[in-house]
């Protein structure tokens, strides 16, 4: 049997096993149950120290990094670069090697650059956690996605999911491409001829499909993921105009409707209302964000609980 | 799993008969301790304290007319062993659907030995509320010179003398192939 989430690092999605994966989802599935609690705190890492090191603002992830140590009891301290001494020249790794002298259990890293959660882990002596490195990966929304999947699917296996939008630049892309072809599902991505590398099927074994058009992407679907435009992208020119990516690639009701009649649609946030994904399918039932986003503290608790050294649990 | 220390029996304490009478006397000796099942929450400690106390509240349903309330803790996260554990038991989640403040805890364990699960269960009741009274009941217990902390049970299925090298195993059906209560030693 293969053994399940035991290691210290979560890097990626891309070098964990299935079993691992499904070790981290069912010790979520147990922790969700204490932010519904009226004291929504356990005191499985009293004493432990969380660092929430993030190079990109964040408010999201970072929040949910911070309630999930805190709701076990961690200290979490956050750091944001603006205000820390990489402004001031410090190189990367003089700034690891200070933090990690001050003994924290685990750094959560977040850096624009694919690599750097790697490297913090080869010289910190704490547990490295990359809640997004880049374009590389981004392994918690994976978790998190997956674990939304789940409970509104009752599996992943053999679901045929949609991701539509900037491939090329998104992490949470290829975590959930890694993540659900590793559980037995088959999925296909599609967006702007620029922003989706044909490439790109090569990057698992199988089980990814690039499609021509959102719409061949849809057709079918269980599981409509919609990526974020990172507007902040916008002069590079990968596409005209906003208004003609909302017209061509857009969620909207009419091209939601080629998916299966109980398809859910699932975003990461944040989301620009009315270009990549219409308001009114954002606003309906089918839409899952807020699930995501509650899942998101469960998943990471077990994240940081694993890391620090608790066993999986069963469902 | 899977690499599990082979244990050998050494003696047989209780089998079926003897455990389901032991439960009954329990049942008994709870409600006349309260006086009823009035206020009476019967909570089992994860894994196998849950079937105990599922059938004392069946037990006390029979003697009283009335079931006590019931519900589930889970103690892995309150431990104060994390590090140090290297398989742990298969755990779940805590679930406690009734409020427990005002309420008359009983909690169910199967062997009590250092007293350090049970604290851990008092830690996490207390933080879901401020029940009345709490006591506890367990189906072995190992004796007062093994305990770590100032903890004892206020019902006891059986007593059993046992140096710190023995395992005191309880196996029930739901999780066990048979029901018996047996001695065993690391070899």
């Amino acid at each position: 049997m293969e053994k399940p989430f035991r290691r210290r690092d979560l890097l990626g999605i891309r070098d964990i096993s299935p079993a691992e994966i499904q070790g981290i989802l069912d010790t979520a599935e147990n922790f969700r149950e204490i932010s519904t609690r009226e004291v929504k705190k356990v005191p499985a890492l009293r004493g432990k120290t969380v660092i929430n090191l993030f190079f990109e603002s964040s408010t999201r992830t970072r929040t949910s990094f911070e309630l999930a140590a805190k709701r076990l009891s961690a200290d979490a301290v956050n750091i944001s670069v603006s205000s820390s001494s990489l402004s001031k020249g410090e190189t990367l790794l003089d700034t690891a090697l200070n933090l990690d002298a001050m003994a924290p259990d685990c750094i959560v890293v977040r850096h624009g650059s694919a690599g750097v959660p790697h490297q913090l882990a080869k010289v910190s002596r704490a547990a490295i956690v990359n809640a997004g490195d880049g374009a590389n990966e981004h392994p918690t929304q994976a978790l998190l996605d997956a674990m939304t999947i789940r409970e509104h699917k009752g599996k992943i296996d053999g679901l045929e999911v949609a991701i539509v939008g900037d491939i090329l630049h998104s992490r949470v892309a290829r975590s959930n491409i890694h993540l659900l072809t590793k559980m037995g599902a088959k999925v296909r991505v599609a967006g702007p001829g620029t922003l989706v590398p044909t490439d790109f099927a090569h990057l698992v074994d199988e089980g990814l499909e690039v499609c021509p058009h959102v719409e061949d992407a849809i057709d079918g679907a269980d599981v409509v993921m919609i990526l974020r435009i990172q507007r902040e992208r916008q002069d590079s020119a990968y596409f005209p105009t906003l208004r003609e990516y909302s017209i061509h690639y857009g969620l909207t009701n009419e091209r939601l409707d080629l998916a299966k009649k109980d398809a859910i649609v699932l975003h990461p946030g944040p989301m620009n209302r009315g270009i990549e994904i219409a308001s009114d399918v954002a606003d309906s039932s089918r839409s899952l964000i807020l699930d995501q986003v509650k899942y998101g503290v469960a998943v990471r608790m077990a994240v940081l609980y694993l890391s620090t050294g608790g066993s999986p649990m069963q469902q | 799993m899977g690499n599990e220390i082979h244990l050998v029996e050494k003696s047989r304490i209780m089998d079926a008969t003897a455990m389901k009478r032991a439960m009954r006397r329990l049942a008994t000796e709870i409600v006349e301790k309260n006086q009823g099942a009035k206020d009476l929450y019967l909570v089992g400690i994860r894994r196998r304290g849950v079937p105990l106390a599922e059938r004392l509240r069946d037990k006390i349903e029979t003697l009283e007319g009335e079931k006590p309330l019931y519900g589930i803790l889970d103690i892995t996260l309150y431990r104060d062993d994390l590090s140090t554990v290297g398989a742990n038991p298969v755990v779940n989640r805590t679930e406690l659907v009734d409020d427990i403040d005002g309420k008359n805890i009983i909690l169910v364990d199967d062997v009590l030995y250092t007293g350090r699960t049970i604290r851990a269960a008092m830690d996490q009741l207390m933080d879901f509320g401020r029940p009345r009274k709490v006591q506890l009941a367990v189906l072995v217990d190992r004796g007062i010179e093994h305990r770590e902390l100032p903890i004892q049970a206020d019902f006891i299925g059986k007593y059993v003398d046992t140096t710190p090298k023995e395992i005191v195993k309880v196996m029930l059906k739901e999780f066990d192939e048979e029901e018996a209560v047996g001695i065993y030693e690391r070899p």
